[in-house]
């Protein structure tokens, strides 16, 4: 069943089977978001993409567009609310973006722009969370780590491996790889694999590539965090062949 | 044996299917003590599986563990009914009594105590778990007498037995507790309906499921009937997690034909082959008198092939365990649990009854829920809708414990007065009572006169009274803590949400807290009951949103300052900091007189 529905009092049509996300994104409309990443699985935890549909909160992500329905997106209290969530990202890791390899780069960095976020009105938590240098190319930081699932979706379904998983609970809640020791040098992850850069923010990084591009010329620098997720849609769309 | 041959020899007891990985877990974990890098490696080789998603399901689960937790392990209960009954001094004699720290194993390896959520014997706390066998009623002669027993090295079979006993209490009987239930009467009955005629009996009688969400039962098993699918399943929803009730127990100790009765009546009206009876890892100890159960049942033709004589009906039941997450009574992360993996709620839609276990349309209901079902077989619908009220009918089971003469189960028709339980069980000076356990609602003396039911409150069964010495304040920070162990970490708004709430209720505790900490907690209660994933955050914040609301006196005794005060010194919280980014010049550092 296709057929359309409003967001922020525009209508948008969607195809059939497709989430309030896709439909959105497909008519231009941006709808914050980390967990998501177009062509995977939803995953629905991050809750940044919750939007008003008919009245009631849902995930956009994992939400199936419904004919006619309200969607409200881009307004001054769920904006609010994900600013607060956004926030909630931040004080659970040990981020310090001026030190990170990522910043620029950073998808949760971007969208806390986006949604103007200035200071931190909770108190962190600086848990002693581990970096695992272990592997030549790749650093996994877990500092870092929004805990978004993408790692472990993309080397399962993308890459045909199974290198990360999401283990321990709450908030002590961890990315865990594919190894006795722990360590992911002895995991079978290669550097060209997708899981490798899938990660939103710079708890995945290559190694020896920080500064390739200078600070200032990077994707947020040059673009919103909005405009940049439309074209990624955009570019999908062209590989899938319209 | 070498770590392989336990993890193969377990594996192959569960049909070495991957689904079975929690219970593969548990028992190489009952074999080796505890969850190792190497018991894992096995694991997953055994089962086939990668380690990773073996390693994933093994940390999720508290009962569950990497490291040595000695010979004998010690888990006291942690709800506030224990605290109020001594539990944090008993656990500090009983480590001092073996010379070891809180939540670490002893430096001879012999022994580890700790604490646990609720472990369901709210009526006879306090009380904790000794390598999951069940000690109620502790106190500090009990104490000593165990520390003796595990000071000699004793193996439970050889301790007393009356140290393990578990009474059922029952205070008040009606017509599920106090009448007589012949065995396979449910089920013989539904055969001479038909599954038509048992749905229409269903739908007269009206019962809301008794597992807190309250939807209706008939309703839940016409859409599993009619949903399409290659196999359909029942699931019987034992995991009684929420803190202060016990009455689930209590059915499958004194009743569980009638339990199972409810589950076979199911799996007829719906076409289902395979039932589980998804159980509580506390709940160890009823394993085998269940088991002994089913087996009388399958001699007595009421589970097997042709149940009854009936060409066609088949249907069995197994017992599978949990192991220590209040989230897997929630249907679909106890589905994804059932399925051996770490109890994370799906995305909903679809629901089980389309989509549950293993994709199959699925009836969860509780424990509670069957036992009204079996009865509802045999005596008939407008027999169960006359009792009650119109909107919640048949009787409901209330756990009952805490500031009262006679604790235990108490079953009543819906629409019983808070007063009226009160009043029965003894309770003395009352003050609040939590009705439905941390989940469900705080009620002040001024509300005793509500009733139980749907459309007054509600409840999944917990009664918990709070005397005029109470401090309901710490009542809801021990809710807070618990919510915040038993998160399961899905969804940023509750993994995070209740950790923050729990440490400004800390903080609030220590006599550190101000207005600013205050506002910050409605911001999370917003943030937790809008945009969490499931019931758990939803009502994550509830606690402290209807104590705020209704002793508004206990928070104020604990605001000190107006405005902001911070939870520790600036210049000590960047060290932190400054050691995560290596970095330690004059700007990382706040100077009390630049700043
Ligand atoms: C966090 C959470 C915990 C729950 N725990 C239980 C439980 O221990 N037992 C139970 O029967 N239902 C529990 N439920 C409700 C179940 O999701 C489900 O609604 C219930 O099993 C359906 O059965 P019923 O219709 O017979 O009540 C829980 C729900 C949530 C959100
Ligand atoms: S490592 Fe990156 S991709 Fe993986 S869960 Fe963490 S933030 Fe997400
Ligand atoms: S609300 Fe809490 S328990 Fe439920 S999915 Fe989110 S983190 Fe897990
Ligand atoms: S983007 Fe929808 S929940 Fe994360």
């Amino acid at each position: 069943m296709s057929g359309h529905f409003i967001i922020d009092g525009r209508t948008i049509p969607f195809r059939a089977g497709q989430t309030i996300m896709e439909a959105a994104a497909d008519a231009g409309v941006y709808i914050p978001h980390l967990c998501h990443r177009p062509g995977y699985t939803p995953h629905g935890s991050c809750k940044l993409c919750t939007v008003d549909v008919d009245g009631r909160p849902a995930s956009a992500c994992t939400a199936k567009a419904q004919e006619g329905s309200i969607v409200e997106n881009d307004t001054p209290a769920l904006n609010d609310d994900r600013r607060a969530l956004t926030e909630m990202l931040f004080v659970e890791g040990n981020h310090i973006c001026p030190a990170c390899e990522k910043t620029g780069d950073c998808q949760l960095q971007a969208v806390a722009y986006h949604l103007k976020l200035v200071s931190y009105r909770f108190d962190h938590f600086y848990p002693a969370r581990g970096v695992d240098a272990s592997h030549p190319d790749i650093l996994l930081d877990r500092n870092r780590c929004i805990l978004c699932d993408l790692c472990v979706r993309a080397s399962r379904d993308v890459d045909g491996k199974n290198v990360f998983e999401i283990g321990h609970r709450g908030i002590r809640s961890r990315v865990i790889v594919n190894a006795a020791s722990g360590r992911l040098a002895d995991t079978d992850i290669d550097v060209s694999d997708a899981a490798v850069r899938v990660c939103p923010v710079g708890a995945i990084l290559i190694k020896r590539r920080a500064f390739a591009v200078p600070i200032g010329k990077r994707t947020y620098d040059l673009k919103s965090v909005a405009e940049v997720a439309i074209e990624e849609v955009r570019a999908q769309r062209e590989d899938e062949g319209g | 044996m070498t770590h392989d041959e336990v993890a193969t020899a377990c594996a192959l007891r569960h049909g070495r299917s991957p689904t079975k990985l929690l219970q593969v877990l548990r028992d190489v974990q009952a074999a080796l003590g505890h969850l190792g890098a190497d018991a894992i490696d096995a694991v997953a080789r055994a089962l086939g599986l990668p380690r990773v998603r073996v390693e994933a399901t093994a940390t999720f689960y508290h009962l569950l563990h990497a490291e040595s937790h000695g010979v004998y392990e010690i888990l006291f209960s942690d709800n506030i009914i224990d605290h109020m009954q001594g539990k944090n001094e008993l656990l500090e004699y009983m480590c001092e009594r073996m010379w070891l720290a809180p939540e670490r194993v002893s430096e001879d390896g012999l022994v580890y105590v700790g604490s646990t959520s609720d472990i369901g014997l709210g009526d006879q706390g306090p009380a904790a778990l000794v390598n999951g066998a069940p000690l109620p009623l502790l106190d500090h002669n009990r104490l000593d007498l165990i520390a003796g027993l595990i000071r000699n090295q004793k193996p439970l079979s050889e301790w007393p037995p009356m140290l393990f006993e578990v009474a059922t209490n029952i205070r008040r009987g009606d017509v599920l507790l106090a009448e007589p239930h012949a065995p396979g009467s449910s089920v013989a009955r539904v055969l001479e309906i038909g599954p038509q005629g048992m749905l229409e009996d269903l739908e007269r009688a009206s019962p809301r499921g008794r597992g807190g969400a309250g939807f209706k039962t008939a309703v839940k098993w016409a859409a599993c009937r009619a949903a399409p699918g290659s196999a359909r399943y029942v699931i019987c929803n034992a995991d009684e997690g929420e803190p202060g009730t016990f009455k689930d127990r209590v059915l499958l100790q004194a009743h569980a034909d009638l339990v199972f009765d409810g589950m076979t009546v199911a799996a007829r009206v719906v076409g289902a082959a395979h039932g589980i009876l998804y159980l509580r890892g506390e709940y160890l100890f009823l394993v085998d008198a269940l088991e002994a159960v089913l087996q009388r049942r399958r001699d007595d033709g009421l589970l097997g092939n042709r149940i009854l004589g009936e060409p066609g009906f088949d249907f069995d039941i197994g017992i599978e365990l949990g192991a220590g997450a209040y989230i897997c009574g929630e249907e679909s992360a106890l589905i994804e649990s059932a399925e051996g993996k770490a109890g994370r709620p799906r995305n909903r839609p679809p629901f089980p009854v389309t989509c549950g276990y293993l994709g199959q349309p699925t009836v969860v209901d509780n424990v509670e829920t069957f036992a009204c079902t079996a009865k509802i077989a045999v005596r008939g619908g407008a027999w169960f809708a006359a009792i009650g009220t119109p909107e919640s009918t048949g009787t409901k089971l209330l756990s009952v414990s805490g500031d009262c003469a006679r604790p235990g189960v108490y079953e009543y028709p819906f629409g019983v007065s808070v007063r009226r339980v009160l009043a029965d069980c003894g309770a003395k000076r009352p003050h609040a009572v939590q009705v439905g356990g941390p989940s469900g609602t705080c009620l002040s003396w001024r509300e005793f006169d509500r009733r139980i039911a749907f459309e007054d409150v509600p409840t999944a069964g917990a009664f918990m009274v709070f005397g005029r010495e109470r401090d309901m304040f710490e009542v809801a920070r021990n809710f807070t803590h618990f919510f915040a162990h038993e998160s399961c970490g899905f969804c940023t708004p509750c993994r995070v949400g209740t950790s923050l709430l729990s440490n400004h209720m800390d903080k609030l505790a220590a006599g550190k807290g101000s207005a600013h900490d205050l506002t910050q907690m409605q911001r999370l209660m917003h943030i937790m009951l809008t945009m969490s994933h499931c019931g758990l955050g939803h009502t994550a914040a509830k606690p402290v949103v209807e104590t705020m609301e209704k002793f508004p006196e206990t928070y104020e005794r604990r605001l000190q300052a107006l405005d902001y005060e911070p939870a520790f010194d600036v210049d000590g919280a960047l060290e932190t900091a400054r050691q995560i980014t290596g970095r330690d010049d004059a700007f990382a550092h706040v100077d009390e007189d630049r700043s």
